[in-house]
């Protein structure tokens, strides 16, 4: 009989998860998809950013799989780009939430005392902020004010990046109080001690010896924040201050749509529906990795 | 006990000023300033005008000087006037404020009314059937965008159906019956709060299960039962009460988050609320209408969270606030 490494079991209980299993599936799909969209515009000879007025809100047909939205251009291939983005704010703003937190949260947890109260005091009072008019206000800020370069400011990527940072601003704060209320467990245990009986100093300690052991449930919070952020995009980019057009994102095609529900109801659909599925999703891959890596905790 | 609420209090009026610097500094920060508008609307204004007006209005001064300012005044109750409206910022945002406290409360009130029952009757049952679909529903509400979901319930029952109206608030005349004014309040009212409580729904039921759960696996549960008690009391009588010290805190906590996530809904549904009116007012460059509006909507959530702190400690008695 061959023993299993944890990273077999745990994912050997992962799969058992009938619903994450689906989800991660499904988001690979999207994602290969997503990745591929230049690639299938190509073989499909459409140019996703090209309008033409003369074939707006086209039904499904051959040519054009999902039909056309209010510029003439193609839904599925739009839908496709909008994805890349989605997939790239909610990846790429849940990691850099989870690095800002981890550090903030090993270094209060684990040196304790002062620093330790006030940055949990900082980040109660960050979670107790009006979230979402706050971002909105950080969103409608000028690049050109704060020094950023026009070149740069005018690329089509910056409101991308731009809104990476923006979502990861309000996503730290759950890594931080997560990995604070670890390390504050785990720095009492016998390995740490006895690290720091051995002269290790405290970097080595927080960084080799304490993160490693909470980074299971760090990778359970940064999966579901995935979700969450992805939504958070998709709100800010559907108020106009996210994502800008000419980029797709999910939320940004569903900006013009409550004008055009009499004319158009299928456009208000497919993004929404896309952004629903995404989160729910990540959701279901956090729950799935929830029941893998801590199989010991009761099913909520 | 008071010095604690002392601190506490201290603790908000900190908060508040550094709100306040941040946000006039951000707001500082955004394109355009009121003058930019009034060239735009003006082709007669020339450049000396603009420089004029700047330095009328002050917006010519650095802005820390223009924040202290600011400051002064609104220490002494002045907060100064709304761009867009021409009128004073409290008288703007008073009744936005009660418009939003009215769909936020009803939303509240719909969503703790469903979600406790559910929370607790799935708690009940834990993997069974019913448990597993309501969890999944529970899911769904939570990741499904709040203006997606506008959308689709303002294409099924406005455009489609045609049963109620897209937006806007009843506009009552003069002499309208209270019943009728009710029924009128209501058909507006409807679609926008159920939306708003649907977001809320799927987080409230967890939260209800999950304290159950929790106070169904203690010691004293298993010697209710033991000593007979029947099911049912040992459900309302000996755990709800118990679950719900933690859940009420929780929805007093969430209580500042819907008032601020009520802004998608009132711009969805042209409720005329605060959320609406701060974002429209970054939209409009209507700066001290923002500034005012994120300042109450920041106050109301972290006194808010002040109460929820003082029920905990009134609902459970080996809670004590002053720890």
């Amino acid at each position: 009989m061959r023993s299993s490494t944890p990273r077999q079991l745990i994912w050997r209980r992962f799969r058992r998860h009938r619903l994450a299993r689906a989800s991660l599936v499904f988001l690979a799909g999207l994602l290969v998809l997503s990745l591929a969209a230049p690639l299938i515009a190509r073989l499909r000879g459409i140019d996703p950013t090209l309008t033409d007025l003369l074939i707006r809100f086209a039904p499904p047909s051959p040519q054009h799989w999902l039909g056309t939205d209010d510029l003439g251009r193609d839904l599925f291939q739009r839908l496709l780009d909008g994805g890349r983005v989605s997939l790239l704010v909610g990846l790429a703003g849940a990691l850099l939430s989870a690095l800002l937190g981890a550090v903030i949260g090993v270094v209060a947890g684990y040196t304790g005392g002062r620093l330790d109260s006030a940055v949990m005091r900082f980040t109660d009072g960050v979670i107790a902020l009006p979230l979402l008019p706050l971002l909105i206000v950080i969103a409608a800020v000028d690049p050109a004010k704060l020094g950023i370069p026009a070149e740069l400011a005018h690329a089509e990527s910056f409101s991308v990046w731009r809104i990476i940072v923006i979502v990861a601003l309000t996503g730290w704060t759950t890594a931080a109080r997560l990995v604070r209320a670890e390390t504050l467990s785990l720095k009492a245990r016998d390995f740490v001690r006895a690290a720091q009986a051995l002269g290790a100093g405290p970097w080595r300690i927080m960084f080799r010896h304490i993160l490693p052991n909470a980074m299971g449930s760090l990778t359970i919070a940064t999966t579901m924040s995935a979700g969450t952020l992805i939504l958070l995009e998709s709100t800010l980019s559907f108020l106009g201050l996210g994502t800008q057009p000419p980029a797709a994102s999910w939320g940004n095609m569903l900006t013009g749509a409550q004008e055009l529900l009499q004319e158009a109801p299928v456009l208000a659909l497919w993004p929404g529906l896309l952004i629903f599925l995404t989160v729910i999703a990540f959701y279901f891959v956090g729950d799935g990795l929830q029941d893998a890596i801590d199989p010991r905790a009761e099913r909520r | 006990m008071t010095r604690t609420l002392a601190a506490r209090l201290v603790e908000i009026a900190v908060t508040l000023i550094l709100m306040s610097a941040v946000v006039y500094l951000l707001i500082g920060l955004m394109p355009g300033d009121p003058i930019d508008m009034m060239i735009a609307g003006d082709p007669h204004m020339t450049s000396a005008d603009a420089a004029r007006l700047r330095a009328l209005y002050g917006i010519d001064k650095p802005l820390l000087q223009r924040y202290l300012a600011w400051a002064s005044q609104a220490v002494q109750g002045n907060f100064g006037y709304s761009r867009s409206f021409g009128l004073p910022v409290l008288s703007v945002l008073g009744p936005r404020l009660l418009n939003t406290l009215e769909l936020a409360g009803l939303a509240f009130v719909l969503s703790v009314a469903i979600a406790l029952p559910l929370g607790i009757w799935t708690a009940a049952q834990p993997r069974s059937k019913a448990d597993y679909l309501i969890n999944l529903g529970c899911f769904a509400g939570i990741s499904a965008p709040p203006f997606w979901l506008a959308l689709l319930l303002i294409t099924l029952f406005a455009v489609k159906l045609g049963w109620l109206p897209a937006g806007g608030m009843a506009d009552l005349r003069p002499g309208t019956s209270p019943g009728e004014a009710i029924v009128q309040k209501l058909r507006f009212a409807l679609l926008p709060v159920v939306t708003l409580a649907l977001v809320q729904l799927g987080s409230y039921t967890r939260f209800m299960r999950g304290a159950m759960i929790e106070v169904l696996r203690q010691d004293y549960i298993r010697t209710a039962r033991a000593k007979g008690v029947p099911e049912r009391a040992v459900l309302w009588r000996h755990a709800f009460r118990n679950a719900l010290a933690p859940v009420l805190t929780i929805l007093a906590l969430s209580f500042g988050g819907l008032v601020s996530g009520a802004l998608i809904t009132e711009t969805m549904f042209a409720w005329p609320g605060m959320g609406k009116a701060i974002y429209q007012a970054i939209l409009d460059n209507d700066y001290n209408l923002a500034l005012v509006g994120l300042l109450a909507a920041t106050f109301a959530t972290v006194l808010g969270n002040l109460l929820a702190d003082l029920a905990y400690a009134w609902v459970d008695p080996r809670v004590s606030f002053a720890q």
